[in-house]
């Protein structure tokens, strides 16, 4: 049975089937039926038409992972708009730039976030509608908000909106190399072939559990929140703090039965090293899915000789394409093994060829940039039609391969090999990090007259971030007061490990930062 | 022996996170995980730290920004702990 072509049609779907079965659970904060989450999402579609958000739209989402956001999340797409989450926790400044480029004609967000954000939208001049809710919790908040919102005057009814395929259903920001994030623009096409890929390949069951640890700004979320959902399975939310935490998160994986997990390899990582994972049990795993950088052999060895039961993926591909290509993990991985293990082979949805400098694919043996075509495939960039246009190669016939910037090298067996990067991007905690954006956040310190960052390899954390700064007239923050300034203008994921004060910073011939003599300085 | 666990503290963070800052810097109040000091790896490894100087062990929910934010809260809590 085809259980519909957009993603709201999956809930539709499921909701006739299994009305009654738990869809969302929220530890602490109860759960959500499939029944439940398709009412509430009703009424949010009723609100947000009367509010004037039209097929079309975008709907910002400024709160923590809830079922109030999940429920949010199907209101805003039963609206025929597309929904542009956020990460509530990254600087107001950085949300509100976010939401006003894609010029979002509501925002439905928490209170605590409020003041903040009015303030920098006042900054840029832009007035979004806000639907603002007390908290979030088990959807209640929600509820209220709407009950409120009703009082004063009901919402008509109107039809859910059955949009096309390639219709956008989200956008999600990820760093962009200017200094300012960047909108990848996704369509229901976009995000069900990748979810039909899912189920071909994990084959999900309605009584599997599928952890939602990577937060909804983040790609990983469109597999956790939808793929479950297609089978009539549950999602356990894990808040953003508990899944930092590995001595907390390790007993919520066992209690809450976990049958399929998913996040960056960084969290299981530290899974392995500080969760006591042996005094817990863990019957109820089947699938680790890892994505968003490369898992060090030695911990994944580690992880795999506590947790030898459940399978084992290497999944890999940037937000523009979602999962693009996948590697099972072998059983057992040889003690002497210490170069990471491939990206994998070419999903099926999807097509993937590696090309040279020149866009001319290379030979059998020769190492160069990934390029993915196909369904998964992103429309562009918002509002960055430039930028759009640089990012595809268009061939012959006239078909778009996204440019992964990755470089990879081809196994006779058909197995992709990452083995570095085109350009400045890196992967941290699964995040991907532009150093650029990290320049510009430290720029705006005013002390701060020049600002380059470097990424250096590091055997625990994959990667460690430095930044060399001179300042402007002798005076320079202290490295507590530096630190503090980055957490209130860069995500943290963003603020650099190290750093280093110069006079002047070194310059090639042409009076650039001299990056290749930074990186000898260290 | 407050004023010996906020030293020993001071000490540790200075020379793990704060490489080449000046110890006059960092005071009781300073926050540490709100304000970009600690990464959770880093808060990870402070915690154990703690664990093995003071013999006892963090319960899973004690691993908190309220407990671990500045200097005087983690001195509170070891005592909490110790007494």
């Amino acid at each position: 049975m085809r259980a519909g072509n957009t993603l709201h049609q999956l809930l539709l779907h499921t909701t006739r089937l299994f009305p009654d079965r738990i869809a969302v659970e929220e530890p602490g904060h109860g759960t959500v039926s499939y029944q439940e989450l398709d009412s509430l999402s009703d009424r949010l579609r009723d609100r947000l038409s009367a509010l004037g958000v039209r097929a079309g739209d975008r709907v910002g989402l400024y709160m923590r992972k809830s079922i109030d956001a999940v429920a949010s999340i199907f209101g805003i797409l039963k609206t025929g708009a597309a929904y542009v989450p956020v990460d509530s926790g990254a600087p107001a400044s950085r949300n509100a730039y976010i939401l006003n480029n894609c010029a979002v004609r509501v925002v439905i967000m928490e209170e605590q976030f409020e003041a903040k954000f009015r303030e920098e939208l006042a900054q840029i001049g832009t007035t979004p509608q806000l639907l603002l809710l007390e908290g979030t919790g088990g959807g209640v908040p929600l509820r209220q908000a709407l009950d409120r919102k009703d009082a004063q005057s009901p919402a008509p009814a109107v039809p859910t909106a059955i949009p096309a395929q390639d219709d956008i259903a989200y956008i999600l920001y990820t760093s962009g190399s200017t200094g300012r994030p960047k909108g990848v623009i996704l369509s229901h096409e976009n995000a069900v072939s990748f979810v039909d890929w899912c189920s071909e390949v994990f084959q999900p069951q309605e009584n599997d559990r599928f952890s939602s640890h990577a937060p909804f700004h983040f790609d990983l979320s469109i597999l956790d929140i939808y793929v479950p959902l297609k089978h009539g399975a549950t999602l356990i939310l894990i808040a953003e703090d508990i899944g930092k935490e590995p001595q907390r998160l390790a007993p919520l994986i066992a209690e809450r039965r976990i049958s399929v997990w998913y996040s960056a390899p960084s969290i299981l990582s530290l899974l392995a090293q500080y969760g006591n994972l042996e005094r817990y049990d863990y019957s109820a795993l089947r699938l680790m899915l890892f994505a968003g950088e490369v898992f060090p052999v030695k911990h994944l060895r580690a992880l795999q000789s506590l947790l030898p039961e459940p399978g084992y993926f290497n999944l890999y591909g940037p937000t523009e394409t979602n999962v693009c290509t996948f590697y099972k993990i072998p059983a057992h991985i040889p003690e002497e093994r210490t170069v990471p293990f491939p990206i994998g082979q070419t999903c099926s949805h999807l097509q993937a060829k590696v090309v040279n400098e020149h866009g001319r694919e290379v030979q059998a043996d020769e190492e160069g940039e990934l390029c993915v075509n196909g369904r998964g495939v992103m429309q562009g960039y918002w509002a960055l039609p430039e930028q759009s246009a640089r990012a595809f190669l268009v061939d012959d016939a006239g078909q778009r391969w996204y440019k992964t910037g990755d470089i990879v090298l081809k196994a006779p067996d058909g197995n992709y090999t990452f083995l570095g990067r085109r350009d400045r991007m890196v992967k941290r905690r699964g995040y991907r990090v532009e150093l650029g954006e990290i320049e510009a956040g430290l720029y705006r310190h005013p002390m701060v007259k020049e600002a380059a960052v470097i990424a250096l390899p590091d055997e625990e954390a994959g990667v460690k971030i430095k930044a060399f700064l001179s300042c402007r007239d002798g005076t320079r923050p202290s490295l507590i007061a530096l630190k503090r300034f980055c957490a209130e203008n860069l995500p943290l994921y963003m603020i650099p490990d190290l750093f280093s004060w110069q006079d002047a910073l070194p310059k090639t011939s042409t009076d650039k930062i001299d990056y290749q003599r930074l990186k000898e300085m260290r | 022996m407050i004023q010996d666990i906020k030293e020993t503290l001071k000490q540790h963070i200075l020379k793990e996170f704060l490489p080449g800052e000046d110890p006059k810097e960092l005071t009781d109040t300073t926050p540490l995980i709100t304000g970009g000091i600690l990464d959770s790896i880093a808060t990870l490894q402070l915690v154990a730290f703690i664990e093995e100087r003071y013999a006892f062990t963090f319960q899973a929910h004690e691993v908190d920004v309220k407990n671990l934010d500045t200097i005087a809260a983690i001195t509170n809590f070891i005592l909490s702990k110790k007494l």
